[in-house]
């Protein structure tokens, strides 16, 4: 009998990092359907390329620092950073812009730092907010929903498709025609116009909680960020602390200013609050790792997403509170150790 | 402090309706069915016996015996030294053939010293300890001196003598017997209970008596529903109202003494500390079980229960073995090895290490022999960085943060190890078999404890070196000294003697005679000299 040595424990892992990115991706595939019914095919295009550059440019790091990408590209975290800066983005998106933020993230965010495991920034949001800064004019043209009883209908696929080859609407279609801004842009307009919150809500674009058709996306993202917990995929922690720091500040400006505060469940359902509390402020690599401390970073993407909402220069927040979170990672970790079993402190 | 912490709480729990949670802990595959199908089996006594005078937490027990040396069962053949050992006792009787050093089952494959006994097949028995059926009529102290005497040490795996944990001191809350057997694979103390239930029973009423206290919980893992019946039906005999059984929901690692107290009774131990500091004393069911036999019948320890389970072996099962007999023999008697036997281990599916013959002999601490195929242990699959998911921290019950120990550990900074709790790891194996990046955590972190040993032992004797070296320093130095005091004394004579030139010309020829005189005995210095 051959002995080859076993090292204690002997049971091995149910689980493995292409279970739980795979699983990741999986929750995602009901939040997808819904965007796609009220906004069009735009996301899918947006996802195929995002993925493609991703795992495209992931080999190509790997093979210049000598590793195996096989491996590397089995466990799938580039597959959901990449449909993460997907969904980030607005259905209509010319191809390169989506390509070199899927680039950016992967190559500078993720791979610069060493690779999985070692990114201090969540790839996807970092990805992000570089687009959103070089192409300030295509991360802000979005769709009104369609199916929702708005008065708009699907913007055809040959215009979409148009429109992400070449990033130029085809003669004689217009922004002005089809586009339509998000709830919280809209809303933001708005008040910066002195128009009041129960004046804006009125409007037809608003629905129960966020904007009309937001918020079904927000429900399937939600149903399927419950799915990862239940699988414990993704612990309570992160999401509790997202949205508890959302709704905290929020209830309270509305107590305080409901002429000028939305209410808190409109922040909830709107924008990307449900993603950033189920999906992207979970990714473990950058997020905080004790209980306690991944109930602060939670709590403080939320409170900064409400800042940088009600009075910072965008829209929604989400990706910037991300990344500021971030670099508070260390010091929470730092501070968060549990009591050690039999210690008194 | 401590007497404080005894006499504080505990009244309020110890019960089935109030039960407590300790922190982590993995939910696993018992694998228990593979070897309780069927009753526990005697061996027979093998040709040869090898006895190792260190099976037990503690220094090695002395020879009693010599070469030659007739040798009946039961009979003592090593006494303990010092106060933490235990005594070895010759599990058949025949002829010491050897005293020396042989494998022993421990995870780096050593040799220790062993005696070695040809058996004869008679078995004939030793009749030196009575039986003390009157054990009641004894002190605390009296029969606690009887489990010393029968070698018994702690049946769990841990091998800690029994007596020693006995004089834990007085006013002890309750006593808690450990069945929750957590550990996938191992059924020994279920077969034990389901089989010999009132043997645990009567073990546990001696240990009171010797403890000389009131309360005993029985604790065994919800999974075990046959041997809870059979313990249930002996103790509703017995009518002992000191005695309780607590049924505790099955998690892995329950069975390590800190997680079972913390269940049952909500409180820690401190982490320097043992049971008794807080007013506990956990016993083995298994070790119960030896005591009874060792009070009631005389019989010191030289048998246990063994489970002998895995998919490498063909008739699976739990075996009554008398320590000694070599691994390959408990083998042999289950049937023998299947064709893709791969893996031989003692211990269970977490915590077992391998083993590197089956020549090593079955010992007291010998609760389970694994034999695996590559089904039952898959080899490992290759690790990814850690994705620091937290799954670890999630599981681990010291409370630990093992992504962060492993972080440490890897790259060899051994104080922050160790200030982030690498002694407080149990080495349970539960953070391992959560991790999604597949990283053999528990074996960096035992790694690093082995390294921080060599460290400190390279510590102390460079601090011992570094004292010889300043000690030589030191004697050089007056040396020196002495030398140079010597020079000026003879320079000054020199001088004194300077205007009388026949004394000088004496002292010059007496000098140059003393260096031709050094250099004869330097040549000559390999020869008579
Ligand atoms: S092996 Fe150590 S670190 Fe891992 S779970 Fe067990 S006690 Fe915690
Ligand atoms: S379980 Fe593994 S991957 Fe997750 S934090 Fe712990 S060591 Fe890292």
């Amino acid at each position: 009998m051959a002995l080859p040595a076993t090292h204690p424990p002997h049971v091995r892992p149910k689980t493995s990092v292409t279970r739980v990115m795979g699983e990741v991706v999986a929750a995602l595939i009901p939040a997808t359907a819904v965007y796609v019914w009220f906004f069009g095919p735009g996301l899918l295009l947006n996802m195929a390329v995002a993925v493609a550059v991703a795992v495209a440019s992931e080999i190509a790091v790997l093979r210049l620092r000598g590793r195996d990408a096989g491996a590397s590209l089995k466990d799938l975290s580039a597959v959901v950073t990449a449909v993460l800066l997907a969904f980030a983005l607005p259905p209509l998106t010319p191809w390169y812009v989506t390509a070199i933020g899927s680039l950016f993230a992967i190559v500078f965010a993720k791979q610069l730092y060493g690779g999985l495991g070692y990114n201090p920034f969540n790839p996807a949001m970092a990805g992000y907010v570089v687009l959103l800064i070089s192409f300030p004019a295509e991360l802000t043209r979005w769709l009104p929903a369609v199916h929702a009883g708005l008065e708009s209908g699907y913007v055809d696929f040959g215009t979409t498709l148009a429109y992400f080859v070449s990033g130029a609407l085809p003669a004689g279609v217009s922004w002005d025609a089809i586009g339509g801004a998000t709830p919280l842009d809209d809303l933001k307009t708005r008040l910066s116009v002195a128009e009041t919150i129960s004046e804006i809500r009125a409007a037809p674009l608003y629905g129960d909680f966020g904007g009309k058709g937001w918020e079904w996306v927000s429900n399937a993202v939600a149903l399927g960020g419950v799915w990862l917990l239940f699988r414990k995929v993704i612990r309570w922690h992160i999401p509790v602390g997202v949205l508890a720091g959302l709704t905290f500040p929020a209830t309270v400006a509305y107590l305080l200013d409901p002429g000028s505060h939305p209410s808190p469940g409109f922040h909830l359902f709107s924008g990307a609050t449900m993603l950033a509390a189920f999906f992207i402020a979970t990714d473990p690599v950058s997020a905080a790792t004790s209980p306690l401390g991944r109930l602060i970073y939670g709590f403080g993407i939320g409170l900064l997403t409400f800042v940088i909402r009600s009075w910072g220069g965008y829209p929604d927040g989400v990706a910037f509170a991300v990344l500021l979170m971030n670099m508070a990672v260390p010091t929470i970790d730092r501070y968060t150790r549990p009591r050690i079993f039999g210690h008194v402190s | 402090m401590a007497e404080a912490a005894r006499k504080g709480r505990g009244g309020r729990t110890l019960s089935a309706a109030r039960l407590f949670k300790f922190h982590g802990g993995v939910h696993l595959e018992g694998h228990k069915d593979i070897a309780t199908a069927r009753p526990i089996q005697v061996a027979g006594v093998p040709s040869r016996l090898v006895l190792p005078l260190n099976q037990h937490v503690g220094g090695p027990a002395e020879a009693l015996v010599a070469e030659g040396d007739k040798v009946l069962r039961g009979q003592p053949i090593g006494r303990p030294t010092g106060y933490v050992g235990a005594g070895v006792h010759a599990s058949s009787s025949g002829t010491v053939i050897a005293i020396r050093d042989h494998p022993v089952p421990h995870p780096s494959g050593l040799t220790a010293p062993c005696v070695v006994i040809q058996t004869d097949g008679e078995d004939r028995s030793w009749d030196g300890y009575d039986p003390l059926s009157n054990y009641r009529t004894l002190n605390g102290p009296a029969l606690r001196a009887r489990v010393r005497e029968a070698g018994l040490v702690g049946l769990g795996g841990a091998a800690f003598p029994t007596a020693v944990k006995l004089s834990a001191g007085s006013g002890l809350k309750a006593l808690i017997l450990n069945g929750a057997e957590c550990e996938p694979y191992i059924c020994c103390d279920d077969m034990l209970l389901r089989e010999r239930a009132s043997e645990v029973i009567a073990g546990a009423q001696a240990l009171l008596h010797a403890l000389e206290i009131e309360r005993c919980v029985i604790a065994i893992e919800d999974d075990k529903p046959e041997a809870l019946t059979a313990l249930n039906a002996a103790l509703e005999q017995e009518a002992d109202p000191r005695l309780r059984v607590v049924v505790v929901p099955c998690l892995y690692p329950e069975g390590g003494e800190k997680q079972l107290i913390q269940v049952l009774t909500g409180e820690e131990v401190p982490a320097s500390g043992v049971p008794p500091d807080i007013g506990y004393l956990v016993h083995n069911v298994g070790t119960a079980a030896a005591v009874a036999r060792a009070v009631l019948q005389g019989e010191p320890l030289i048998s246990r229960i063994v489970t002998v389970t895995g998919s490498g072996v063909a008739r699976p099962g739990n075996v009554e073995v008398r320590l000694g007999t070599p691994v390959a023999d408990v083998i042999d008697a289950c049937g023998g090895y299947t064709e893709d036997a791969r893996h031989l281990i003692m211990g269970g599916g977490m915590m077992g290490f391998p083993l590197a013959s089956a020549e090593v002999p079955v010992i007291k601490a010998t609760n389970c022999l694994l034999i695996a195929t590559e089904a039952d242990i898959r080899p490992r699959q290759p690790a990814l960085p850690c994705i620091r998911c937290g799954e670890c921290a999630v599981a681990c019950p010291a409370h630990l943060l093992p992504q962060q120990l492993y972080w440490h550990a890897r790259s060899e900074n051994l104080d922050a190890a160790t200030e982030t709790g690498l002694f407080d790891c149990i080495e349970c194996g539960s953070c391992d078999v959560v991790c999604p990046s597949n990283i053999p955590l528990t074996s960096y972190f035992r790694f690093a404890k082995a390294e921080v040993f060599a460290r400190e032992r390279e510590r102390v004797s460079s601090d011992l070196a570094r004292e010889r070296f300043e000690a030589r320093e030191q004697r050089l130095a007056a040396e020196a000294e002495a030398k140079r005091a010597k020079t000026e004394a003879r320079k000054k004579a020199l001088k004194k003697a300077g205007e009388d030139s026949s004394t000088r010309k004496a002292m010059i020829d007496d000098v140059v005679a003393r260096s031709k005189a050094r250099k004869a005995d330097a040549s000559g210095d390999k020869g008579s000299s």
